[in-house]
């Protein structure tokens, strides 16, 4: 397997969005590997590709046409203007013309003029219309897995076509007919069976919590409990599952329970609701998606909470944002007060607002800061009650518990922001090459505030961008910690009532 | 630098002529068919030499996969490490040197435990 320093070719700063020269077929070859037959078949799906897959897959398409007006007008309204092609951080980084948006559409748009369309179906090369031969079928398993759903194109399209629409529709497409993506479909399996991605049981994680509480009383000197299926609890936190795992994901959770507990609010994780991120967004599958949402659901009403907050997670929140009560609603049984559902960056916010929250920022002094935009936050939901909450809050808790704070150049942050290179599920080594080349953009935009503002460090909240981040970043010269969690700078700055910082400062001011 | 060498297309470690099955990343298919034999032969896929220092990981690994059917969190393998073998190799610097692709990962593979899936 490679590693992503294989592939960089040049990490010094220069133009992140700098067009590329054309490379075709450079990508060809890079594919993730498929399903294998128990993986589908834990999912309700073939194991392998079916006899008439060919009339299957057309028939998957005109059900998806008739239930998603947006896969219509995409199919229908492109008017090949042009100005998606540079806007793919995949055809930037790679220079393969197939990762222009526009050209991925067209991988399913000449399929859909061949078989729904008059002029296609009788003058097939008037049109661009082709058959959907075993070519073609490989061409969409290549190439619509070289989209992570980012949406980025779709702010430049003057008809807003959301190419991550049609590589969901693609990849539903091509896993009902038996053709689905490893990484994706065993995560999926992984998380109807045990609650999460990770397949950690409840004793693992219990263990987990114990050990963090006992970090916890060691570093501040404070009882900071780490509650898991605690019922009665005013909160039901659901977190990715890489919070409870992985560096520095784990790190942010340890921020989150230092929020909680100094709000004075009793909150609790699910061991049945163990996480939130749906990877059935990135398949295209809805009822893969409701079912994940069905157990967050469900164990807010078994635990009795009147709140759910969302831990930092990317895609978790365009889903909880958008879609949870269609998914798994109502929640007519939470308090409905407050947001259903929070974000844990909006509980914060509003903690600080009210001035609830004492920050020591000499804490993060060690650090000089930047925020990248996660795409599924940017471009795919919103965050509090004002539009651009989603980019302003994060910024917020950021400037409340950091001193040297420096956004990247505007063109790569906010609605504008470049992919991590790894969501949409592609975050599997067997896409190392992707990664590591669509990262590119964003790492520019990184060295270039590197450059000019010293900065060593940049925060994030979806736990897709940080593992990403942390396998890249070396290949481009940074340290393979140099991505945060928004909370753990938050948590790092705390300062706890009744805390051995609270004593220190005290001592400090007298 | 180390590299990578693929798994091999047949799929199989050949340990003694018996056909142990992994998947295309070479983590095992059957983590019961994992013997200490095994894991050399998995190192030396993996370019690494098992010294006793990769055994002490190895084998903590294990020893938390007995318990809890996964494989722990760097931040709980560190503290286990810290506190059976001291602070100097308790911390993940030292684990990512042991294991440069990843301990999460190549020390899972060579340990005979699956691969943590998900955002990691």
């Amino acid at each position: 397997m490679a590693k992503p320093s294989d592939y960089i070719i040049n990490a010094a700063p220069s133009d992140p969005l700098e067009i590329p020269a054309l490379k075709p077929g450079a990508m060809a070859g890079c594919k993730p590997f498929v399903a294998k037959p128990e993986v589908q078949a834990a999912l309700g799906l073939p194991g392998t590709l079916v006899e008439n897959w060919q009339a299957k897959a057309i028939e998957k398409m005109g059900d998806l046409l008739n239930s998603s007006r947006s896969l219509q007008v995409a199919m229908d309204s492109c008017m090949k203007c042009g100005a998606c092609t540079d806007k793919c951080h995949f055809f930037l980084g790679t220079g393969d013309p197939k990762n222009m948006p526009v050209a991925r559409q067209d991988l399913m748009r000449s399929v859909y003029r061949r078989y729904f369309t008059v002029t296609g179906k009788y003058f097939p090369w008037l049109v661009g219309a082709r058959d959907l031969t075993e070519d073609v079928l490989d061409e969409w398993y290549t190439y619509f897995h070289q989209c992570s759903q980012c949406r980025r194109c779709s702010v430049y399209c003057p008809i807003g076509i959301d190419t991550s629409e049609v590589s969901m529709a693609a990849r539903d497409i091509m896993a009902s007919v038996g053709r689905g993506q490893k990484y994706s479909n065993e995560i999926i399996g992984k998380g109807l069976k045990t609650g999460n991605n990770l397949g950690l049981p409840l004793a693992a994680i219990r263990s987990t919590l114990d050990s963090l509480e006992e970090d916890l009383r060691a570093d501040t000197g404070v009882d900071i409990a780490m509650p898991l299926d605690a019922k009665g609890s005013d909160i039901m936190l659901v977190v990715p599952s890489a919070d409870l795992f992985a560096e520095p994901h784990i790190q942010g959770l340890i921020g989150y329970a230092k929020v909680f507990h100094q709000s004075g609010l009793s909150w609790t994780l699910s061991s049945y609701a163990s996480e939130a991120a749906n990877f059935a967004l990135f398949t295209g599958s809805h009822d893969h998606m409701r079912e994940m949402a069905r157990r967050i659901r469900e164990a807010a009403l078994d635990l009795g909470v009147k709140r759910i907050v969302f831990g930092e997670c990317g895609h978790a929140w365009r889903v909880a944002y958008n879609f949870l009560d269609t998914l798994a609603g109502p929640f007519d049984f939470l308090d409905q007060d407050h947001p259903i559902p929070q974000h844990i960056c909006e509980f914060t916010h509003a903690l600080i607002e009210r001035g609830q929250l004492r920050f020591d920022k000499s804490q993060n002094d060690a650090y000089r800061l930047t925020y990248h935009d996660s795409c599924n936050v940017a471009r795919g939901s919103r965050m509090g009650d004002k539009p651009g909450g989603q980019f302003e809050i994060p910024r917020a808790l950021l400037r409340a518990s950091c001193n040297h704070f420096f956004d990247m150049a505007p063109e790569t942050i906010g609605e504008h922001t470049l992919c991590c290179g790894g969501g949409g599920g592609l975050l599997g080594d067997d896409l190392m090459e992707l990664r590591a080349k669509g990262a590119q953009p964003r790492m520019r935009a990184l060295k270039n505030v590197a450059v000019e503002h010293g900065v060593t460090h940049m925060a994030a909240i979806c736990a897709i961008c940080k593992s990403q981040f942390g396998s890249v970043l070396p290949a481009y010269g940074f340290k393979r910690d140099a991505i945060l969690s928004v909370h753990q700078l938050v948590g790092n700055a705390i300062v706890l009532d009744g805390s051995i910082q609270a004593r220190a400062l005290q001592k400090a001011a007298r | 630098m180390t590299t990578m060498r693929p798994p091999d297309a047949a799929q199989c470690y050949d340990l003694n002529g018996a056909a142990i099955e992994h998947d295309e990343e070479g983590y095992l298919v059957d983590v019961a068919a994992w013997t200490p034999e095994l894991a050399l032969q998995i190192a030396t896929t993996e370019c690494l030499v098992m010294d006793d220092e990769r055994w002490d990981v190895v084998r903590a690994l294990r020893s938390y996969y007995e318990i809890y059917q996964v494989a722990p969190p760097i931040r709980v393998l560190v503290k286990v490490l810290a506190k059976t073998l001291g602070p100097a190799k308790g911390n993940s610097d030292y684990l990512y040197r042991l294991f440069p692709e990843g301990p999460a990962k190549q020390a899972c593979k060579i340990a005979g435990l699956p691969k943590p899936t998900g955002c990691v």
